[in-house]
């Protein structure tokens, strides 16, 4: 358990070198840096002391290491579109994101799982057929394309939800969170539906599928053989191990959902760092897109840990291999 | 005889309905098993032998119906109740038994999960009972220390042992009724006479009654009491297994017996018997000294020591790692030596992960060894491989793989299936060229001509094995190398390929290696032997010596395994062709 | 015997074969997917000939007039019949604007499936077939990636490229550079497939069988193992020409994409969303409309083919 959770953290790290050595590419790579800092009039010497200063004439090597060591104490620098230290603009909104990020699993997760589950045991059911189809539209809607729509029903037409912002937040310390409020609440609804619809639709396909190919095991077929009622067959023996899968791709969804929050986002207006970042992209505001690319890493990387070990916990075969089928062949 | 029918079908009929209309898997079945009795039921592939265990246990695979016919359990009848009886009487009166005990288990669930789960349904058991009564069952069906086993999950249970928890599975229920469909087919020869010997006192113990399915002869002799052997959904001889055997009453039976290899005398052809259609043997006559398979130089044409494998090792890494002390290996060959007399035939037999298969592998060009030289006449071919020169000797060394319905790529026409080695080796001028040999070995393998226009999967497991053997005599080998040709095949069908193969190697002047687990085949095809045990090559005699005179422990110990088949119905000399 | 098998014969000839295939069968026992796939036929057709069946030319300045600006729909109040699907912001013909758009995105959909799947395959083929440490070191990079979405690696490579090429955003450049974005950010998925799919091909028999005939390995990849490995490779660019035509939709969307001199289905919905509020709903809808039946008509065809081909996609 210790070893495969020091190789994870290992590869965790590899991912996020990688990242950060793309990050760094863009500085490197992607226009001027010094463009960014001083004026149209500034001599070509001083650019140079400026340069000397900053160490963009150090070797590769030297820059790359400056650069992981000031983004693992979150410094990444000054906006170019904004002026300000990039942290400064992360830290309010990060939480927006999250909050939204968060809510949105949830409601992918505790609708997608029990839709695919009923599609899959009963699928010849005319319920099963309608989530299937609802699906099918589901996954073929672009997600923005999806809040328009909900944004001129409920903002435009009903007018009884708001289309855009984070609505009151409370400061609870660094935090400012939109769940204390009536306003913040309501302003979450439309976002949160835009932003899960996806990843829902994706689960309970999966599911259904994982479903599926399970029931036809030989281990369920055996259940039956030994008169096993179908609530256990069902529940006992063929949920849990379609699950097992599930939770790999699950988990990469979710990383994948605070990405796409972007979409969302910049339909609703909405305050995130996904919003900073569509708007950095249009400005070419390298510090924060790398920012960004850096803080989203991460977040994907600490999903990923998280999935991996609690893949770990729930299949035995994983567990016992690494012990005895191991040492078995010495 | 019958004196506690338990179980009886009458002209039972079973169809699967098709946009193409119905097939028709069994009809007509009639069959009767008491209490006490293992009853077996013999066929080879398509002949309906595991719908009918399906139909008993109603669990045939939608579309598949019962369409006519009766069932009766116990003297109630059981083909006509609502899928709820059905239930309650899967596993509290029927129990199954399944072909592969590696995918029979719920891997999330330890076994004492699923044993008090099923026992606490049917027996009326609160779960501390169960639970020792689970500990028991596995000390009865033969697993030592069966109150710590019994808390691991299925996969820490080798092959043999988690088929014993399949039938401790089975049994746990307290069923009348085992329905065995295939239940050694999967394991080893030395495991799959325990299991058969744990389901036979089973049987005894508690007076149940067992149905046995099987394609084996020799399982049924060993461990039925009575048979029924079926034939394309029908059963064509029912009775007592000795009688059955011992005199077959139906043409179909006679031929079935008359085709299982013998292990106690070598024939020089297997009779061969009119019933079994599809393919005949060599057609007609090929006069080497004209043909195009007789067209090589004389230098190619030798006697003396065609190969030798010197000292061969073979190491398959099991985890890589960048530090050396981590890193595992699986030794699969262990400094192997022996070596191949031109015209002759080599055996290597042994049980599955000896290694017999690396080393046909390793000749063949498909892996290199880790140590050790491999020579084709006196040239060192691992050198030349390594050194990754042209190889000279690649297309007088061919082989016929295992498996038909994999060996041949599904998306390439028959024709250019053969003729790929040819074109590749620059044996003939044209394409044009390259199609009449092409037409002309697949006439002399008996296909037929017409045979080349078709795909793969338009042929039977028999027929791709003869495509097979085409393909390989298309480079004009001088050493053939024989992988299980015949382990996928049905038994008439194995004896019509193992004719085949010793007409060709005669008429070919061919040296062979013939790689095989089944001891009797060894005998009927080889000339001398090697004994193989996990990567060791334990003893090398000639075919009678080993058999009349093993030397080795393991030799001897494989002999006494094999079925002697001693029951069966065979003359003292040359089978009767048609009867 | 007959007795036994009372099951028709397949029918002989190979137009006759086809047409009593399985897969053909499944095609036309299932209304919705014929459907499908006529839906699809008929926007590729448009798509195709929208030079010849477009009412206006929207490209044409001359023919634009500010006069007739945000006209709403033909059978509306205040509809022009001149324009049936009414007009954007600068007047165009909406109807026109839309089978142009569709021409715009099924071609950048296209291009990147080839483009992505070309990667795809000959990554899946060395990996699988080379196996060892540049398979280790190839999939690595695929789960990297392929844990990142896509239209996060769309948007990177998009801003990577508008940094390197400032201030010079020709139309030509700005397709090129959303085909490469999506193909890059689309091939691991066929990399990893295809690579499955040639390791269960390499383990077959007949692979072994042609290294024993002495075949060097390229030529085993491609006559071999490829023509086996195309059936997943199908499925899953079907699949992705519905998904590069959303992403391609949502770059332009974001403002990042096609730019609105030549507006994709995308730009069409972003110009429209503009104009929600002050009522103008059918210059955000009919362009979304017409996106949302193609992408649903494809993931059917997508849908339908994964089901006959069965292998087993996640």
């Amino acid at each position: 358990m210790l070893m495969f959770t020091l190789r994870r953290l290992a590869h965790a790290i590899v991912v996020m070198l990688v990242v950060a050595l793309v990050a760094f590419s863009l500085f490197q790579y992607v226009g001027d840096p010094i463009v960014g800092l001083v004026g149209q009039d500034t001599g070509d010497k001083e650019r140079e002391e400026l340069r000397e200063q900053l160490g963009l004439n150090d070797p590769f090597p030297v820059q790359f290491a400056r650069f992981v060591y000031r983004a693992a104490q979150l410094d990444f620098g000054i906006s170019y579109r904004q002026q300000r230290p990039v942290v400064e603009l992360f830290v309010k909104r990060i939480p927006a994101t999250l909050e939204l990020s968060f809510l949105s699993a949830l409601f992918a997760l505790f609708v997608g799982i029990p839709l695919g589950v009923h599609a899959g045991l009963h699928r010849r059911s005319w319920t099963a057929k309608l989530s299937q189809s609802t699906a099918l539209v589901g996954i073929s809607l672009p997600p923005f394309l999806v809040g328009i729509l909900l944004i001129y029903l409920f903002a435009v037409t009903l007018e009884v939800l708001p289309s855009s912002g984070r609505g009151d937040v409370v400061d609870v310390g660094l935090w400012s969170t939109g769940l204390l409020t009536v306003s913040g609440l309501k302003s979450l609804i439309l976002p949160t539906i835009t932003l899960g619809l996806f990843q829902m639709t994706l689960i309970m396909r999966l599911v259904r599928a994982e479903m599926l190919e399970v029931l036809r095991s030989d281990y369920i077929k055996f259940a039956r053989a030994r008169g096993l009622p179908n609530r256990s067959v069902h529940y006992r023996h063929a949920l849990k191990n379609s699950l097992v899968p599930v939770i790999t791709i699950t988990g990469l969804q979710l990383g994948s959902i605070i990405a796409f929050a972007i979409i969302t986002e910049t339909v609703f207006q909405w305050p995130g760092m996904g919003y900073l970042f569509i708007q950095a992209v249009a400005a070419v505001d390298i510090p924060v897109m790398a920012a960004y690319l850096v803080l989203v890493a991460f977040l994907f990387v600490v999903i990923n840990l998280v999935v991996d070990v609690l893949y770990y916990a729930i299949d035995p075969r994983l567990r016992v291999q690494s012990s005895t089928r191991g040492g078995a062949h010495g | 005889m019958a004196t506690q029918e338990l179980l009886h079908l009458k002209k039972l009929r079973v169809e699967f309905p098709s946009r193409r209309g119905a097939f028709v898997a069994v009809s007509g079945i009639d069959l009767d098993v008491a209490r006490g009795e293992i009853h077996g039921l013999v066929g080879e592939s398509g002949a309906g032998k595991s719908t009918v265990g399906n139909a008993i246990m109603g669990l045939l695979e939608p579309p598949g119906r019962i369409t006519g016919g009766e069932i009766w359990l116990d003297g109630a009848r059981i083909d006509a109740v609502d899928a709820a009886a059905m239930r309650r009487l899967r596993g509290r009166k029927v129990g199954m038994i399944f072909q592969d005990p590696l995918t029979s288990l719920n891997p999330l669930l330890t076994v004492e999960e699923q044993l008090v789960e099923t026992m606490m349904l049917h027996l009326d058991l609160d779960e501390t009972a169960a639970q020792r009564q689970a500990v028991e069952l596995l000390t009865q069906v033969g697993i030592p220390r069966p109150a710590e086993r019994v808390k691991q999950y299925p996969h820490q249970f080798s092959g043999g042992m988690r088929q014993r928890v399949v039938i401790a599975l089975a049994l746990c229920s307290n069923p009348d009724l085992i329905i065995a469909d295939e239940p050694t087919t999967a394991l080893d020869v030395s495991i799959q006479s325990q299991i058969l010997e744990l389901i036979k006192s089973l049987c005894r113990e508690r007076d149940l009654g067992v149905i046995l399915i099987t394609h084996d002869i020799g399982v049924i002799a060993e461990t039925t009491d009575r048979v029924a052997v079926m034939y394309r959904g029908r059963v064509v001889e029912c009775g007592e297994t000795a009688q059955v055997l011992h005199e077959p009453a139906h043409e179909y039976t006679r031929a079935l017996i008359s085709a299982v290899p013998r292990p106690d005398m070598r024939l020089p052809r297997f009779p061969m018997v009119s019933y079994i259609e599809e393919g005949g043997g060599v057609q007609g006559q090929i006069d080497l000294a004209s043909h195009w398979l007789g067209r090589f130089d004389a230098s190619e044409r030798h006697s003396g020591e065609v190969a030798r494998i010197d000292s061969v090792s073979m190491h398959f890494t099991l985890r890589r790692s960048i530090i050396p002390k981590r890193r595992t290996y699986f030794t699969a060959l262990d400094k192997v030596s022996f070596s191949v007399a031109a015209g002759e035939v080599f055996g290597l037999v042994g049980e599955s992960g000896s290694g017999k298969s690396t080393v046909a592998r390793i000749i063949a060009g498909i892996y290199n060894p880790s140590d050790g030289r491999v020579l084709y006449r006196g040239t060192d071919l691992t050198a030349e491989r390594r050194a990754g020169s042209r190889r000279s000797h690649q297309r007088h060394i061919q082989m016929i793989l295992q498996d038909p319905y994999s060996s041949l790529n599904p998306r390439m026409r028959v024709r250019n299936i053969i003729a790929e080695p040819m074109l590749f080796h620059r044996l003939v001028a044209s394409r044009a060229e390259a199609h009449e040999v092409v037409d002309d070995l697949l006439e002399h393998v008996g296909l037929g001509r017409d045979a080349g226009q078709k795909f793969p999967h338009e042929f039977s497991g028999g027929q791709r094995q003869r495509i097979s053997i085409a393909r390989a005599l298309a480079t004009r080998p001088r050493l053939l190398i024989c992988d299980e040709p015949t382990s996928a095949l049905d038994v008439s069908i194995q004896a019509q390929i193992l004719n085949l193969l010793k007409d060709l190697q005669e008429e070919l002047e061919l040296t062979m290696l013939f790689i095989s687990h089944d001891l009797p085949v060894i005998r009927q095809m080889c000339d001398r032997v090697g004994v193989m045990q996990g990567g060791r090559l334990l003893e090398i005699a000639s075919t009678e010596q080993l058999f009349e005179q093993p030397e080795h422990a393991h030799t001897r110990e494989l002999m006494r395994l094999m079925p002697r088949l001693d029951a069966l119905a065979r003359p003292r000399a040359v089978g009767p062709a048609g009867a | 015997m007959a007795e036994v098998r009372r099951v028709r014969a397949a029918p002989r000839g190979w137009l006759a074969r086809t047409l009593d295939s399985d897969v053909f069968y499944s095609f036309y026992t299932s209304p919705v997917t014929v459907l499908a796939a006529l839906i699809t036929l008929a926007f590729f057709l448009v798509a195709i000939f929208a030079h010849w069946i477009a009412p206006h030319d929207t490209f044409d300045l001359a023919n634009i007039s500010i006069m007739d600006s945000e006209l709403p729909p033909a059978w509306l109040e205040g509809g022009d019949e001149r324009f049936l699907l009414g007009t954007d912001d600068q007047g165009r013909d909406l109807l026109s604007a839309i089978m142009f758009g569709l021409r715009l995105s099924l071609l950048v959909g296209f291009a990147s499936v080839l483009l992505s799947a070309f990667i795809g395959v000959a990554v899946g083929l060395l990996s699988g077939y080379a196996g060892g440490t540049l398979d280790d070191v190839l999939m690595r990079i695929a789960d990297v990636q392929l844990s990142f979405p896509a239209i996060l690696i769309a948007l990177l490579v998009d801003g990577i490229t508008k940094g390197l090429f400032p201030g010079e955003a020709s139309e030509l450049l700005a397709i090129f550079v959303v085909v490469l974005s999506i193909a890059i950010s689309t091939w691991p998925q066929y990399a990893r497939t295809v690579r499955a799919s040639t390791m269960v091909e390499k383990s077959k028999e007949y692979i072994q069988a042609v290294q024993v005939i002495g075949l060097p390995s390229w030529m085993i990849v491609l006559r071999h193992v490829l023509p086996n490995v195309l059936g997943p490779v199908l499925v899953i660019a079907t699949i992705n020409l519905a998904i590069a035509i959303i992403i391609e939709a949502t770059l332009s969307f974001l403002g990042v994409g096609i730019p609105p001199t030549q507006p994709s289905l995308g730009t069409l919905i972003r110009i429209g969303n503009n104009y929600l509020f002050s009522g103008f709903w059918w210059i955000t809808f009919f362009p979304a409309l017409a996106l949302a039946v193609l992408v649903l008509a494809v993931n059917m065809l997508g849908d339908w083919l994964r089901d006959v081909l069965n292998p087993k996609l996640r």
